[in-house]
């Protein structure tokens, strides 16, 4: 037995005891639950360690095999399928607020099925579970086939992968039992942040270790976007979330940032939580996944060096524009609104690498839909990142915040950017992972591509044309200066929109039902590929 | 060497490249947030700010709990027609006491910075059980629950002692008779309204769900919502002085 697992195993097996004693001692009825589930997981991790300990062969898997790296996959296997999985459940929990939205009867005034629950268990399971647990399955594969070795640590992969989608179980139960923080993208309370914060800083170890073993000189461009975002994200995570539990055994907290001071960490994150977990991450994505579909080499190195350091460096101070016109005092807003524009330049710098890098391989987007996934994510991409400049310029945000505009502009970017990134990079590596010479079929590829499409196109004009009329509406005067609306009339205005909004919603959620099956077949029924028994002989 | 050989420091050395990433994004952060704890400027001078008596903070709680954030707004922006709508724009001394701050991102429903005194109770009351029943185009979901709910208010006074320690001034006269004010704000006939009014200064005393026995969960968030954007005395607020 190796030292992890006698020591995880003894760590679990008392942890299983202390939270059910924690449970007993529980000062509310959601703490004690989640009490119980830390239990049971321990429990579970204790029992699956020695089971695995008893069933493996005495030596642990060799780093290598004929002078080949030997893989980690099973970690990853079990994030991508995850992934779908949450992907299918957030998108569905976001069609049934679309559907609050149009028609409220749908809440049925119960607590935990309310819009106002159920709206964060949507943006979480998308964010953080179905984006999550894509970029932990494409960094660990693109870390090791990118330096050349297997994935560092033996329990350490699987611990970051069951940990993490722990966390996820513990912040979606939550959420409809009421336990919230209420920072937007951070509401998981005070237990759930500390049992993140060490699941990150072991998939930052487990990451970093692989890099620093490679058998290549050079860090691989994807990797650097992917240390970013695993290093700002602890950074993050630890700056906003500090707070002081009111009792060690209940689920209340309050944060320690108060006002003005709070809404500054607040969006400083939230920003950032776009900036590094739907950008940085997935640009590592791009990076690898389009060169590689494409059999191309990325356009420009140079300027991935200038994407990566320009991109990071402005990122971070775009939180603010969140806030304009807010409390917050004038200096901090022009600040954020100044760098917000400057980054436009990088982020479509990022898209031309990215697009360009089909240069002579344009006939591809024909006949591979997967490609064509992919090429397209990037375009919306360079559409989310003019809108957002233009958005943080104050005039223009005097009119859309506060509107169905911002919504919108999240999707496209959400939908269109990191959706379709996540699918192209899931399609490549189904079969790359299950050892499958193809796809079950490409023909479902494209449905779903042209479904999600449409439904992404309903969706984001619905809400450009929900958000900029309702924002016209608010500020419209009568000839005798009185204001012309009252604030209900706008709402009955956006019914239609919120109509066709959850149309589009739909349609995104039957294009990946489509992915679901067509992935699950691949699996099931997909050709095996045969590894060439000859090892490729270098160039001469 | 040109810069794009000297950039292979980073290319080649994982523990520098992390440690450059790290001060890039330092950078930014620091610059927009450090200054905001001792610059004087960033929160103005008013009257009439307080803590939230136990009662409003449990509201507050109950609004946080259900995700009201979501929909409403507590931040009236300097403009013409929010001005005209809600009221005088919010300012950063309102929220001083606010952990975690409200002031969303979002207005599916109205902005609630000032919607304290504009309504009745009873509008409220009936609005939260079926907002439709008052606003028939209304989108809000009903709260009918909160009505039924007795407010769990046996840790409030370790509320307001974790709120004094992250620096909300609230006296130990208040946090030692936390849940006594709590139940004389929701109760006009209550022996202890006298001595909540001494601590709590022109906060309201009322049977906010119009019900007898212990408060409601409607009670707190009635009593929370009655309060915002009341407290700052706008009539000795020198707009000029705070001028940023």
């Amino acid at each position: 037995m190796t030292q992890g697992e006698a020591g995880l195993g003894a760590l679990s097996a008392v942890c299983a005891f202390v939270f059910v004693f924690v449970a007993a001692k529980a000062a509310d009825s959601a703490f004690a639950f989640h009490a119980m589930l830390f239990a049971a997981f321990s429990l579970w991790a204790c029992f699956a360690i020695f089971n695995r300990y008893f069933s493996r062969p005495a030596e642990l898997p060799p780093q290598e095999i004929d002078g080949r790296p030997n893989y980690n996959m099973g970690p990853i296997k079990f994030a991508s399928a995850i992934a779908m999985f949450w992907g299918i459940a957030g998108f569905t929990v976001g069609l049934i607020i679309a559907c609050q939205l149009a028609w409220p009867a749908l809440n049925f005034d119960l607590p935990w099925i309310s819009f106002g629950r159920l709206r964060p268990l949507h943006t979480s399971a998308v964010i953080f579970a179905f984006g999550g647990n894509v970029l932990i399955a494409s960094s660990f594969y693109v870390v090791q086939k990118t330096c050349r070795v297997r994935l560092a640590g033996d329990l350490a992969p699987w611990f970051v992968v069951l940990g993490y989608n722990f966390f996820i179980l513990v912040a979606g139960t939550g959420y409809l039992l009421g336990v919230t923080q209420s920072k937007e993208y951070a509401e998981p309370e005070w237990y759930a942040d500390l049992w993140l914060t060490i699941v990150w800083v072991v998939y930052l170890l487990v990451f970093l270790v692989t890099v620093i073993k490679r058998k290549e000189p050079h860090i691989f461009v994807a990797n650097w976007f992917f240390l970013a975002f695993i290093v700002t994200i602890a950074v993050l995570h630890l700056g906003n979330n500090p707070g002081l539990p009111v009792s060690f055994v209940g689920s209340k907290s309050y944060i320690a940032w108060g006002g003005v001071q709070d809404a500054m960490f607040q969006w400083w994150y939230g920003h950032n939580a776009v900036g590094f977990f739907l950008t940085a991450g997935f640009l590592a994505i791009m990076y690898y996944f389009v060169p590689k579909r494409c059999d191309r080499p990325i356009y420009s190195y140079r300027l991935s060096i200038i994407h990566f350091w320009a991109l990071i460096f402005l990122y971070i101070w775009a939180g603010p524009h969140h806030l304009h016109y807010t409390a917050l005092s004038d200096w901090a807003q022009t600040l954020g609104m100044t760098f917000s524009i400057m980054l436009w330049m990088p982020s479509w710098g990022g898209m031309i690498n990215g697009l360009l890098t089909l240069s002579g391989a344009w006939d591809k987007l024909r006949t591979d839909p997967v490609l064509r996934m992919l090429v397209v994510s990037v375009a919306f991409y360079g559409m989310s990142t003019f809108e957002g400049p233009m958005m943080s310029i104050k005039v223009v945000n005097s009119l859309s915040h506060y509107t169905d505009w911002t919504i919108g502009h999240v999707h496209s970017g959400a939908l269109g950017w990191v959706g379709f990134v996540s699918f192209g990079a899931l399609y490549c590596l189904v079969p790359w992972l299950w050892n499958k010479k193809q796809l079950y079929s490409l023909k479902l590829v494209n449905w779903h591509f042209w479904i999600s499409t449409l439904g992404i196109v309903l969706y984001i004009s619905a809400m450009w044309v929900s958000g900029i009329m309702q924002g016209l509406m608010w500020r419209a005067y009568t000839a005798l200066g009185f204001l012309e609306y009252s604030f209900i009339e706008t709402v009955e205005a956006m019914h239609p929109f919120y109509v066709i909004r959850a149309a589009g919603g739909a349609l995104f959620v039957i294009g990946s039902l489509i992915m679901a099956y067509n992935l699950w077949m691949t699996v099931r029924v997909g050709e095996e590929e045969v590894m060439s028994p000859v090892a490729l002989q270098p160039a001469e | 060497m040109s810069v794009w050989a000297r950039h292979q420091v980073f290319e080649k050395n994982s523990i520098i490249l992390v440690v450059g990433i790290l001060l890039v994004i330092a950078i930014g952060g620091l610059v927009e947030i450090t200054p905001l704890f001792y610059l004087k400027s960033t929160i103005e001078k008013v009257e009439g700010m307080r803590p939230y008596t136990p009662l409003e903070l449990a509201g507050r709680n109950i609004y946080i709990r259900e995700g009201c954030y979501l929909c409403h707004s507590q931040m009236v922006r300097p403009l013409r027609d929010e001005v005209e709508r809600y009221g005088h724009y919010s300012l950063a001394a309102e929220s001083m006491y606010d952990h975690p701050f409200q002031w969303g991102s979002k207005r599916t429903g109205p902005d609630l910075a000032r919607v304290g005194g504009k309504y009745s109770d009873e509008w409220h009351v009936t609005h939260l059980k079926n907002p439709r029943a008052i606003v028939p185009q209304s989108i809000m979901p009903g709260y009918p629950f909160l009505a039924e709910t007795e407010l769990n208010a046996e840790s409030i006074a370790d509320h307001l002692r974790t709120n004094r320690t992250i620096g909300v001034p609230y006296s130990d006269e208040q946090i030692a008779n936390a849940i006594a004010d709590l139940k004389a704000q929701a109760d006009p006939d209550n022996a202890g309204t006298d001595a909540f009014n001494k601590r709590y200064p022109k906060a309201v005393v009322r049977n906010f769900d119009n019900k007898g026995g212990n408060p409601t969960e409607m009670d707190a968030l009635v009593a929370y919502l009655q309060m915002l954007g009341t407290l700052v005395d706008f009539k000795l607020y020198n707009e000029k002085a705070n001028l940023r």
